[in-house]
């Protein structure tokens, strides 16, 4: 009972810090229209040529925009101390470690499953690919803030780990990538999805299971 | 009250070493604590009395020995209900308020003698429950960082310099909550640069220079 008490603690006052925070929560979305929303600019505003780009740069964007927020997971309580209380916490520690991936995807995750969407119609997909999006988004985002939470306890006790988070944690982002994004494109074109999907609901789970272990492993050797 | 410490409690430390860089802090280190006893930890700068205390709660490994709680390894046994720690860093968020920070430390932790109210009115920041901790003074942090030790259930305490930007009154506080929880039972591992007053109570000293 306690430990419950304890997990949800930990989320309830992670989203009253976002919410304190809130120009740290905006930052990401806000990458993700503006990078979204140049790339008609960029690669000229012909129909055909977004509708087919479309599932790829909605996802390449989101991608990046959950990357650029990682960062924020443990590096405020590294340096205020809180991340010592939490390791010296009687409850175990993969726990609470999960508690505050949760809390991350609910801070990063849910405005992009909100937004994408909107984004995908304005850069031309196919009607009948939008619930495809939004199933991919919901079983994918939260595998990016899983398996970026093992790079982001790795890295925050380094002063400038921003660039070693992006070479750890990209080629693990590449089969999350892969199959969304292929998925949005089969649906456009009518075709079944379900390989894809089955294989993404793997990997969410995969990485909903193992992610934490070796995230809280790391956390206790970068406190140290 | 007798709930809340553990009565025959025993810290035990058995022949620890710290390196590092090629540099012997110490070695051979032995200590034994038990219920109402202090254990001062004194040395120059840079002489290891920081590494010693994040060996003793578990952040660092050490090089050699091992540490024991109640006759068990710390990792094997109840230490992490039984502990608090201030360090360095207060583990305070400077944008949530007062009352959230010490909800947080009491929904991590077992319920301790204090209630919130009480331990607040004990560090003398009643009325600053909805205060945002980034408005408080260095010392007022500190206080409230050491209000966590009153809420929470524990029996040996582990402090970092706790007299750290804290006025002569907070001393005086400071001192009379340690005088308090040692007559209750507990135990305290400290360092300090502040010559305690704690006369008439079981203090060690240990000199890592």
């Amino acid at each position: 009972m306690s430990l419950m008490s304890a997990f949800f603690a930990v989320i309830r006052r992670d989203l009253i810090l976002a919410f304190r925070r809130r120009a740290e929560i905006a930052n990401p979305l806000f990458f993700f229209v503006l990078v979204v929303s140049l790339f008609p600019l960029g690669v000229g505003a012909n129909p055909k040529l977004l509708q087919i780009m479309a599932p790829g740069v909605i996802w390449v964007s989101a991608l990046l925009a959950v990357m650029l927020s990682l960062d924020s997971l443990f590096r405020s309580d590294f340096d205020d101390g809180s991340l010592e209380q939490l390791l010296l916490s009687p409850h175990p520690l993969t726990i609470l470690v999960m508690a505050k991936i949760i809390a991350h995807w609910l801070v990063t995750g849910v405005p992009l499953l909100v937004v994408a969407p909107l984004l995908a119609i304005f850069l031309g997909l196919p009607e009948q690919a939008l619930g495809t999006l939004f199933l991919t988004l919901v079983l994918a985002t939260p595998v990016l803030s899983l398996i970026g939470s093992i790079g982001v306890s790795l890295t925050v006790g380094l002063r400038r780990g921003g660039m070693i988070i992006s070479l750890l944690v990209l080629p693990l982002y590449v089969p999350v990538l892969i199959f969304a994004s292929n998925a949005v494109e089969m649906a456009g074109n009518g075709l079944s999805v379900d390989p894809q999907i089955n294989i993404l609901i793997a990997i969410f789970f995969m990485s909903a299971v193992l992610a934490p272990l070796p995230a809280a492993a790391a956390l206790k050797m970068s406190v140290n | 009250m007798d709930n809340i410490v553990s009565q025959n409690a025993v810290f035990e430390v058995k022949n620890i070493a710290c390196i590092r860089d090629d540099r012997v802090l110490f070695e051979g280190l032995n200590f034994k604590l038990i219920n109402h006893q202090i254990l001062l930890l004194e040395g120059k700068n840079g002489s290891g009395k920081t590494s010693l205390l994040r060996i003793i709660c578990g952040f660092r490994e050490q090089d050699t020995g091992e540490l024991y709680w109640c006759g068990n390894i710390i990792k094997e046994s109840s230490y992490y209900s039984d502990m608090a720690y201030v360090g360095h860093l207060d583990g305070i968020k400077k944008e949530l308020t007062v009352l959230e920070n010490l909800k947080m430390s009491l929904s991590l932790s077992q319920a301790g003698k204090y209630s919130i109210g009480a331990a607040l009115d004990k560090v003398h920041l009643s009325g600053y429950d909805d205060t945002l901790v980034q408005s408080l003074s260095a010392g007022q942090k500190r206080r409230l960082s050491l209000a966590r030790l009153l809420i929470t259930k524990n029996t040996l305490w582990i402090l970092d310099e706790p007299f750290t930007s804290i006025d002569k009154e907070g001393i005086t506080l400071v001192e009379s909550l340690m005088h308090e929880h040692i007559v209750a039972g507990g135990m305290i591992i400290l360092t300090s640069h502040h010559d305690l007053n704690l006369h008439e109570l079981d203090v060690q000293k240990i000199n890592l220079s």
